[in-house]
C-alpha cells in the first residue's frame, strides 16, 4: 500500500484536509487539466504525459527548476519500479511530493516557547502579503491555546497600518504597543518587549512594514529590528516568519532568499489559500532553500489560520484523486 | 537556479547558434525551448507561453529571418518584437468625460495596492491633465482601510469622501458621486475593497458599484509578483466587470513581471500604468517595450541590438554601405565609420554586427582605445591622403610623418593601411558574391554580410541601416 492510501484512506483525515481542498478546489475547476484526468486519459507513460505533468506542476507555481528536478525524479522511480500504467503514477507523485518537502528530515515548525518567559514572533514580508492580518489571526489562535499575547505596531510607515493592528488588537482582546507614524520601528519593538516582559505576557507578535527585498535601506532597517530583538530575547525564543501570498510566482524564491539573509527565517506563513492560487512556490522555497512552512492563511476572518500540515497541503494539491 | 541571471539560458543557446550561416528548424526549436523556460521563470502563464512560442516559431522560420545578420540575435529580436506588439501601444490613457466628472473604479485582489495607487493616480492626473480629483472610500471591510485612504488623501491634498464602515459601499458611492458633482470635482476615483475573484457576493457588489457610478474606467490592480494565477484572476474580474485597463504595481521590485503578458494575452485588456515605488509620486505610464525586455530578461542583448539598429543614421549607413561595396572606401569613410561605432558605445561588442568589421573584431586587437589611436592616425593625414589611400602605400616618408604626427608607431600606421586595403578588397567581392560565399571568404570571421538590397530605406520606427528583419 502506498503512502498515499495510508494517508488518505481514513475518513477522519479526509475531513480534516477538506478545509485545504475547499480553498483549492476552484482552481481545478478553472484549470486546464486535472492531474487525475491526465493520468486516466493517458494510455502509457510517455513524453507527452511527462509534459502534461510538468504543465500541472508549473501551473501550481512550483517553479521551473523544482519541477524539472521533480519530474526527473519521477522518471527514475518509474524506471526503477518498472511501472507502465499511468494511474500507478499517483502513488509515486504523492510520495515524491512528500520527499520533496520533508527531505528526509523531521520538520518541526513548533514555536520554541520560552516557558515562563517571553517569546517573540516577528512577521516580515513584501507589501500586502497579509502580515498584519496573520498577526491578528495567530494572536487569537494562541490565546485560545491558553497563551497571553501582545502586539507591537512595528509598521510605522504605511498609512493606517497602526490603526489596522489596533483594530485586530480589539478583536483579539489584547494590548497593542504603538508609537506614532514615522517612529523608529526598532524603538517600538524595544518598548513592546520591555512592556511585555513587565506584564508577563507569553507571546509578543511584532508587525513590520511591508518591504520589497531589493530595497537595501529597508532591509537594513529590518536588520536593526532583528538585532534589537536578539539583544533583548536571545535567539532561542524568537521566531521570524516570512509571510508569502499564495498568488506569488517565482519572486517568492527571491523573497525567501534575501529575507533569510537578513533575518534568519523560522518558517513561512502562506496566506490567501482560500483563493485559486496553490502557493506552490513554497515547495520550491523548501526545496531550494530549506525553509519550511509554518502556518497557512485561509481567509480574512479571525479563525482563518492554521498550522501548516504537509499532508493536508498535498491533499489539497491532489484532492481530485480521492473524489 | 531560478535566481541566476536569466540571460544565461538563452545565451547558451545563442552561443551554439552564432556563427552558423543558417538557422535550421532544430536550432529554432532549441531557441524556443530556452525562450519558453525563460518566460516561465518570469511567471508568464504556461498556456500563454506555449501559444506565444509556437507563434514566434512560425515567424522565425520565415525566409526573411534566415538571411539576416546574426541568427541568434535575430531570434531574440523577433521574440522581443512580438512581446512588445502583444503588450500593446504605449500610453493608452484614461478616457476623460467632457461633460460631468470622469469616474475611475479601482478593483483587484487583497493586497494588490489599490489604495495607494488610487491616490497616486489622482495626483498624477491632476498634474498632467489638470483635473480636480476626489477619492471615495468604499472599502468598509479591511480594518483601517478608510484611515489609510484618508492619510493618502491628506498627504496629496486630495479630498476623500467617506461614510465610515457601517454604510453599504453602494450607498457610499452614490452619495459620494452626488457630493462630487455638487462640489465640482471632475475626476472621481473609487477605492474598493480587495476581494477574491471567486467571492460571488463581493463580485456582485462591484457590478452594482459599476452600474451606480457609470464608471468610465475600471482599473484592475495587479501585483507584479503574481504567478500563474494571474490569468484566473484577470479573467474573472474581466468577465464580471469588463475591465478597461490594468495597473501593475510593485514594479520597483526584482520580479520579472510575466503576469503582465499573461493578462494582456488572455483578456486583451491593456496595461495602462505601472506603480514603481511606495512614494505617492511613483507611478508612470506603462511602457510595453521596457516590460517586454524585463520579462524576457535579456536587457543586455536587446540593448545591443537596439543600439545597432537605431543609433546609426540610416542614410549615413546606406551611403557608407554603397561606398564600401563600390570599393571606393577611403580613410575619410573609415573615420566616419569609427565615429559611428563610437557613438554606439561598447566597441568590440557591436563591431561584430557591422558588415566588414567582423574580421577586425575577431582579430582581438581592436579595443575601444584602439579607436582613439586610429582616429589620431587618420587625423594626422592630409585631406588628399585620406581620399587617396594609394599615396600612403607608395611613400614611406608620408607614413613616417603620420606616425610622428599622431604619436603612434609606423607599424600601427602600416597596419591601418593594410586594414583599409583588406576592407576594400572584401567589399568589392561582397558586391559580386552571395552572402554564403562571403562567409566562406572571411573564414567565418564575418558573422554575415548583408546583401545591400536587404537594407531597407525609410525613416521612422526601427530605422537603422542594419535591420534585422
Ligand atoms: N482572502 C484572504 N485575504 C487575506 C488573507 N490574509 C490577509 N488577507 C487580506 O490581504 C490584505 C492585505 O493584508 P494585510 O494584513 O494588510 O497585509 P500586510 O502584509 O500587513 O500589508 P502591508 O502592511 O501593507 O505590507 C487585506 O485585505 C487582508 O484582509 C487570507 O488568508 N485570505
Ligand atoms: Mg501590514
Amino acid at each position: 500500500m502506498g503512502i498515499f492510501q495510508k494517508l488518505f484512506g481514513s475518513k477522519e483525515k479526509r475531513l480534516k484536509a477538506e478545509k485545504y481542498k475547499i480553498g483549492m478546489e476552484k482552481t481545478r475547476r478553472g484549470s486546464l487539466s486535472s492531474l487525475k484526468d491526465v493520468l486516466k486519459q493517458s494510455k502509457k507513460i510517455d513524453e507527452a504525459l511527462y509534459d502534461k505533468l510538468e504543465e500541472i506542476f508549473i501551473m501550481a507555481d512550483i517553479g521551473v527548476d523544482t519541477v524539472v528536478g521533480f519530474v526527473s525524479e519521477l522518471r527514475k522511480e518509474v524506471k526503477k519500479q518498472e511501472i507502465s500504467s499511468p494511474i500507478a503514477l499517483e502513488n509515486i507523485i504523492v510520495d515524491k511530493m512528500f520527499e520533496l518537502y520533508l527531505k528526509g528530515e523531521i520538520v518541526n515548525t513548533n514555536i520554541r516557547y520560552n516557558e515562563g518567559g517571553l517569546t517573540v514572533l516577528l512577521f516580515v514580508g513584501v507589501n500586502g502579503t497579509g502580515k498584519t492580518t496573520s498577526i491578528g489571526k495567530l494572536a487569537h489562535k494562541l490565546r485560545k491555546e491558553g497563551k497571553s499575547v501582545m502586539m507591537a505596531a512595528g509598521d510605522t510607515f504605511r498609512a493606517g497600518a497602526i490603526n489596522q493592528l489596533k483594530i485586530w488588537g480589539e478583536r483579539v482582546g489584547c494590548e497593542v504597543v504603538a508609537k506614532s507614524e514615522g517612529a523608529d520601528p526598532s524603538a517600538v519593538i524595544f518598548d513592546a518587549i520591555k512592556h511585555a516582559k513587565e506584564a508577563k505576557v507569553d507571546v509578543l507578535l511584532c508587525d513590520t512594514a511591508g518591504r520589497l527585498q531589493n530595497k537595501v535601506n529597508l532591509m537594513k532597517e529590518l536588520d536593526k529590528i532583528k538585532r534589537t530583538i536578539e539583544r533583548e530575547i536571545g535567539s532561542s525564543h524568537y521566531e521570524t516568519y516570512l509571510v508569502v501570498d499564495a498568488t506569488t510566482g517565482q519572486n517568492g524564491l527571491s523573497q525567501a532568499k534575501i529575507f533569510q539573509e537578513v533575518t534568519k527565517l523560522s518558517g513561512i506563513v502562506l496566506t490567501k489559500l482560500d483563493g485559486t492560487a496553490k502557493g506552490g512556490i513554497v515547495l520550491a522555497i523548501r526545496n531550494e532553500l530549506g525553509i519550511p512552512i509554518s502556518f497557512v492563511g485561509l481567509g480574512e476572518k479571525i479563525d482563518d489560520i492554521d498550522y501548516f500540515d504537509i499532508e493536508d497541503y498535498i491533499y489539497g494539491l491532489f484532492a481530485d484523486f480521492f473524489e | 537556479m531560478a535566481f541566476e541571471n536569466l540571460t544565461g539560458r538563452l545565451q547558451m543557446a545563442l552561443r551554439r547558434i552564432t556563427g552558423k550561416a543558417k538557422l535550421t528548424e532544430v536550432d529554432i526549436e532549441e531557441m524556443m525551448r530556452e525562450v519558453r523556460l525563460s518566460l516561465l521563470e518570469a511567471d508568464v502563464n504556461f498556456k500563454v507561453v506555449k501559444d506565444f512560442t509556437s507563434e514566434v516559431k512560425e515567424l522565425a522560420m520565415g525566409e526573411k529571418i534566415l538571411k539576416g545578420l546574426d541568427p541568434g540575435q535575430q531570434v531574440v529580436k523577433i521574440v522581443n518584437d512580438e512581446l512588445v506588439k502583444l503588450m500593446g501601444n504605449e500610453a493608452v490613457l484614461v478616457d476623460f468625460r467632457q461633460n460631468g466628472p470622469t469616474v475611475i473604479m479601482m478593483v483587484g485582489l487583497q493586497g494588490a495596492g489599490k489604495t495607494t495607487t488610487a491616490g497616486k493616480l489622482g495626483a498624477y492626473l491632476r498634474k498632467n491633465h489638470q483635473l480636480k480629483p476626489m477619492l471615495i472610500a468604499a472599502d468598509i471591510y479591511r480594518p483601517a482601510a478608510i484611515d489609510q485612504l484618508m492619510t493618502v488623501g491628506q498627504k496629496l491634498d486630495i479630498p476623500v469622501f467617506q461614510m465610515g464602515i457601517d454604510v453599504n459601499p453602494r450607498q457610499i458611492v452614490e452619495k459620494g458621486l452626488k457630493h462630487a458633482k455638487e462640489q465640482g470635482y471632475d475626476l472621481i476615483i473609487i477605492d474598493t475593497a480587495g476581494r477574491l475573484h471567486i467571492n460571488e457576493t463581493l463580485m456582485d457588489e462591484l457590478v452594482d458599484i459599476k452600474k451606480i457610478s457609470k464608471a468610465d474606467e475600471i482599473l484592475l490592480t495587479v501585483d507584479a509578483m503574481t504567478g500563474q494565477d494571474a490569468v484566473n484572476v484577470a479573467t474573472a474580474f474581466h468577465e464580471a466587470l469588463d475591465v478597461t485597463g490594468c495597473i501593475l504595481t510593485k514594479l520597483d521590485g526584482d520580479t520579472r513581471g510575466g503576469a503582465a503578458l499573461s493578462i494582456r494575452k488572455v483578456t486583451g485588456v491593456p496595461i495602462k500604468f505601472a506603480g514603481t515605488g511606495e512614494k505617492l509620486t511613483e507611478i508612470e505610464v506603462f511602457h510595453p517595450e521596457r516590460m517586454a525586455s524585463r520579462i524576457l530578461g535579456m536587457g543586455d542583448v536587446l540593448s545591443l541590438i537596439e543600439k545597432a539598429t537605431e543609433e546609426i543614421d540610416e542614410d549615413e549607413a546606406m551611403s557608407m554601405m554603397e561606398k564600401m561595396m563600390s570599393g571606393k572606401f577611403n580613410f575619410n569613410d573609415l573615420l566616419k565609420q569609427m565615429k559611428m561605432i563610437k557613438r554606439m558605445g561598447a566597441f568590440s561588442g557591436i563591431l561584430k554586427m557591422l558588415p566588414g568589421m567582423g574580421a577586425l573584431a575577431n582579430s582581438g586587437k581592436v579595443d575601444d582605445k584602439q579607436i582613439v589611436y586610429i582616429q589620431a592616425i587618420i587625423q594626422s593625414m592630409t585631406e588628399e591622403e585620406r581620399k587617396n589611400p594609394e599615396l600612403l602605400e607608395r611613400s614611406s616618408s608620408r607614413r613616417n610623418r603620420i606616425a610622428r604626427g599622431s604619436g603612434r608607431s609606423t607599424t600601427e600606421v602600416n597596419r591601418l593601411i593594410s586594414m583599409l586595403e583588406k576592407q576594400q578588397a572584401m567589399m568589392k567581392k561582397a558586391a559580386n558574391f552571395s552572402p554564403e560565399a562571403m562567409e566562406k571568404m572571411a573564414g567565418g570571421a564575418m558573422p554575415s554580410m548583408q546583401n545591400p538590397t536587404a537594407v531597407s530605406k525609410g525613416k521612422g520606427k526601427g530605422k537603422g541601416g542594419f535591420r534585422l528583419k
